[in-house]
């Protein structure tokens, strides 16, 4: 039997709530298979499996909210068999009512899912009124006051995981001005001859140009766990994306090394979509192994980034002027010195000069 | 099309992306991208729904000429001729 537990889904996360099952009991289930869509401070996430397996049973119910590492689900292993039907003296399902079972079909409400109060734990026509009762207040409150405490969530969320990195990493600073008037002529002509929907902006160049210098310089590109630095086998990016209504995630894109240019501004535009229409998932939400941050777009000449733990770099690129960027380096002093920063950082300089390999 | 039909279509497209955006707190010759907040990607999004809803072709060096909203209208009208 292989547990389906409350991931991580963050730095700082310590609870989310179940929002919805993808999977039934009896559904096959593959690695990487979306199940469960999980809520945390930061966003919905759509959470996949680490195992292919069965599902054998749904511990937790939409709504509910769990520490992380709690049993959501149980799968069955590729080839066990069901255990035998719990023993006598197990706990049963809930028990409800004949008129509770009547009243909670007027009311809508799935009485099975509820705790019961009556004898034996059974539900009562009680429970299913208090029940409807609490969705319908939770339903009636104006949605500007859930935005609110949703971005009131989520600077807790950003100040927890921000402090930590403060706190923990040493950070050191660097930056370098990058010509880039051969990159925008390139792109120029590039988007001129591309149909609309597939032109690709300069963020899509700064994103792969660092995902190649991470390959070439290995100590920016991992986690730094348990007291030591482990290199990632893969560069997967952390975009910065800032919300409309305040806030920001940095999910990645996967394999970023692996992915030709117009691939890479592909997931680019489907993960600035999701990230704020809702939809990332929970991989792209642990897995990056260095983030890059784009903030020229308000005009801000350079950023110094704070690194996203248990990342151990960052990239900054302020705004394009004149045919230059300043892009900076956030590096993390346990793993990394200023001397391999800087030729990491130059490294990225010279990629940029050659847009067409990237 | 009348402007103020394409003035509805660019301003819902605008919302699509933007749903914060007060319609009425538009000042339609101040640049649409600073009043909006619109980065590089919303803007692309808003030249393709621009362009997947009214078939026009919009040429990235043609950005500069949709500045405002009122230019936006002027460019659109002239290409919708």
């Amino acid at each position: 039997m292989i547990d389906f537990t409350m991931p991580s889904l963050g730095a700082d996360m310590e609870q989310g709530k179940l929002i919805e099952w993808k999977v039934k009991p009896g559904d096959p289930v593959r690695r990487g298979q979306v199940v469960a869509v999980i809520e945390t401070p930061k966003a919905a996430v759509e959470v996949e499996s680490w195992h292919d397996g069965t599902v054998h049973e749904l511990v937790a119910q939409p709504g509910e909210t769990l520490p992380v590492g709690a049993v959501l689900a149980r799968w069955l292993a590729p080839g066990e068999a069901p255990p035998a039907a719990a023993a006598p003296g197990a706990p049963a399902r809930a028990r409800v009512s004949p008129a509770a079972r009547r009243r909670a079909a007027e009311l809508g409400v799935d009485a099975e899912a509820l705790a019961g109060t009556g004898p034996q734990g059974s539900v009562t026509v009680a429970d299913v009124e208090k029940a409807a009762a609490e969705k319908a207040a939770a339903a009636a409150r104006p949605p500007a006051d859930a935005a609110a405490a949703r971005a009131a969530e989520m600077r807790k969320a950003i100040a927890a995981a921000m402090s930590r990195s403060k706190r923990e990493i040493p950070h050191y600073y660097l930056s370098e001005t990058v010509p880039l008037a051969r990159a925008q002529a390139w792109l120029e002509a590039e988007n001129a001859r591309r149909p609309l929907t597939e032109r690709i902006l300069m963020a899509a160049l700064f994103i792969r140009a660092t995902a190649l210098a991470a390959r070439e310089y290995p100590e920016m590109n991992g986690h730094f766990r348990d007291g030591a630095f482990h290199p990632a086998e893969s560069v997967h990016v952390g975009v910065a994306i800032s919300l409309r209504r305040g806030g920001l995630v940095a999910p990645a894109i996967h394999d970023v090394q692996a992915k030709p240019l117009p691939e890479v501004m592909r997931a680019l535009g489907d993960l600035v979509r999701r990230a704020r229409a809702g939809g990332l998932r929970g991989s792209e939400m642990t897995d990056a192994t260095i983030t890059v941050t784009n903030l020229g777009e308000g005009g801000v000449e350079t950023v110094f980034g704070v690194i996203h733990p248990p990342q151990v770099a960052l990239v900054g690129f302020g705004a394009v002027r004149d045919g230059r960027v300043v892009a900076s380096l956030s590096g993390d002093h346990r793993v990394s010195d200023g001397h391999r920063g800087a030729l990491f950082l130059g490294t990225i300089a010279r990629l940029l000069q050659e847009p067409e390999k990237l | 099309m009348t402007r103020e039909q394409l003035r509805t279509i660019v301003l819902e497209e605008l919302r699509r992306i933007a749903p914060e955006t007060e319609p009425g707190a538009l000042r339609a010759e101040r640049p649409l991208r600073e009043q909006v907040d619109l980065d590089s990607m919303d803007w692309l999004n808003f030249v393709v729904a621009l362009h997947e809803r009214l078939g026009v072709e919009i040429p990235e060096a043609d950005y500069a000429k949709l500045g405002t909203l009122d230019q936006t209208l002027d460019y659109l009208a002239a290409k919708l001729g």
